[in-house]
């Protein structure tokens, strides 16, 4: 095993497209792990998987006009969250209800695009991603969005912070709460374009929830919670990336599964939280009332 | 001088029905008000209402002359306690220390001299030796005491606390009080959401009285008086003087 693990790292020293794979997927791990934290603390997750869903849309028509799928991405992803908050603000439409609504239909319209437009995308690529064929222009823009994404975090970190805890608290002292939501909203939606060549459209929510979910029971801070989040998100995707080399396998089922890896380890091992340690606990407290 | 609040002929909606109508008060800097009405009454919505966190149908609400926006940085609030997610990843101090975020501004960090006032408002409410915990590890009345010293830390005119006496131990809930009452004596203006009439009378200098509209508002003899009292309570009034709510 060990010998198979230095083969890995000299087959990526080695291959171009394999450091190319290797470094898109270990900045999307990060980026993912970072911006997840908001999404699982905002109970947000649903909202995250269709965001993702809902940018097949704008990436179909963005390869027909000729442009970069990153422009017509945000601008799917953003119709659609304004269009989810749109319908829940308007009617007795409950939010999760509009959202599941919401990115079907955009999910829909783009199945049909792509597939009318008879565009040069492979399908099949965007929903499951395909890290060996990420060019050194495609690494460049995902870095270049993995740098805009921590530096957005970096800089709204007391906004995101207090208005995820207590929103009543950020409206009342005059946070523009729905201005934070959109904020998010648009680098949730660059981290799915990122996200489309390792894991796909269709996986980008594992990426987002498992890593975030895992460091949350392991911490009671915040700022300690993304550090680890996006260390699990970019670990996934090196072991990911190794198993998916090793086996011949896609690789955004296993930097998914990898990930989940993770979270049931935290689930059961988790000092604080796991399920080990609280029934050990509980068989303990109740020696002792016996005792 | 001008009110601390002035609201004048509010009205609330929710999807059409009517949550609060016709609300008109005035009410000066150093009082310690307590809004007190049936469930369901509209009494956190009136509060939100006059913050403008929900969109109000009708209307007109001034701060000391000025409108919500000029003062929302003067505003402390503390929320129901069943609106925070008390597994939230943050500590005790971290808390307080939101309460120093209005006025530190956009882009910046609190700096060491933010930290030690937000202990030193932990310490008003008695707290600080459990800066370091999660705030789900604490008691009901440990965490209101928490985000009372948040709202100290904002250094506010206005404080606005909803139902900040609900699963609080006796303990708690006089620490918070007598801190309410010294906030008051400093001149700022104090409102709480309460629905406890058994210590409405002790707690407070002022009531509001509501049951959607206003009923009553004045001083705490002039509102609560039985023959007030029962037209928002209608008859659950008189059982409860039964049970022994003194009035």
């Amino acid at each position: 095993m060990f010998g198979e693990i230095i083969n890995y790292f000299n087959y990526v020293m080695e291959y171009e497209y394999m450091q190319r794979a290797f470094l898109t997927s270990v900045i999307v791990g990060i980026i993912c792990g970072a911006i997840g934290c908001f999404i699982i603390l905002r109970g947000m997750a649903l909202m995250g998987d269709a965001i993702s869903h809902a940018v097949l849309p704008g990436v179909a028509l963005s390869y027909v006009l000729g442009i970069n799928f990153f422009f017509g991405a945000v601008v799917s992803g953003v119709l659609t969250t304004i269009g989810i908050g749109y319908i829940s603000q308007n009617s007795r439409i409950k939010n999760d209800i509009a959202i599941g609504i919401m990115f079907t239909f955009a999910f829909s319209i783009g199945i049909i695009w792509v597939t009318l437009l008879k565009s040069s995308t492979d399908l099949y690529h965007i929903l499951f991603g395909n890290l060996l064929v990420v060019r050194t222009s495609e690494l460049w823009a995902t870095f270049g969005i993995g740098v805009f994404v921590l530096v957005m975090i970096y800089l709204f970190y007391k906004e995101l912070l207090v208005s995820s805890f207590d929103p009543t608290m950020s409206a009342a002292y005059g946070l523009p709460n729905k201005m934070i939501h959109y904020l998010l909203m648009i680098l949730l939606t660059m981290v799915t374009v990122a996200s489309i060549q390792t894991v796909g459209i269709v996986l980008v929510v594992a990426m987002l929830i498992t890593p975030a979910a895992t460091a949350y029971l392991l911490t009671d801070r915040l700022w300690i919670m993304i550090y680890l989040s996006s260390g699990f998100g970019a670990l996934s995707s090196i072991v990911g990336l190794f198993f998916s080399n090793r086996f011949d396998l896609d690789s955004g089922a296993t930097i998914v599964l990898t990930a989940t890896s993770m979270f049931i380890l935290a689930f059961i091992f988790s000092p604080k939280q796991g399920v080990l340690w609280r029934s050990i606990k509980s068989k303990s407290t109740k020696s002792l009332a016996r005792g | 001088m001008s009110n601390a609040i002035h609201v004048e002929d509010l009205h609330v909606s929710y999807h059409g029905n009517i949550a609060v109508k016709d609300v008109s008060f005035k009410l000066d800097a150093g009082n310690l008000l307590g809004v007190i009405g049936p469930n369901g009454a509209g009494k956190s919505t009136l509060i939100k209402a006059i913050l403008q966190l929900i969109p109000k149908d009708n209307g007109q609400i001034m701060f000391y002359d000025k409108t919500v926006k000029e003062i929302r940085k003067q505003v402390a609030y503390v929320p129901q306690r069943n609106d925070i997610d008390w597994d939230f990843p943050i500590t005790v101090l971290e808390t307080v220390l939101l309460g120093t975020y209005p006025k530190i501004g956009m882009f910046k960090r609190p700096k060491k001299s933010d930290k030690e006032w937000a202990y030193e408002c932990l310490k008003e409410v008695g707290m600080e030796e459990f800066y370091k915990r999660q705030i789900g590890e604490l008691s009901g009345g440990q965490q209101q005491r928490v985000f009372l010293a948040r709202a100290l830390a904002q250094k506010a005119e206005l404080f606005f606390l909803d139902e900040p006496f609900v699963g609080v131990d006796l303990g708690s809930e006089e620490t918070i009080i007598n801190i309410l009452k010294q906030l008051s004596s400093q001149g700022k203006t104090v409102t709480v959401v309460h629905h406890d009439l058994s210590k409405a009378e002790s707690y407070f200098n002022k009531l509001l009285l509501i049951n959607r509209e206003l009923i009553g508002f004045g001083s705490v003899h002039e509102v609560f008086r039985p023959e007030i009292m029962e037209k928002a309570y209608k008859g659950q009034f008189a059982f409860m003087k039964e049970i022994g709510v003194s009035v």
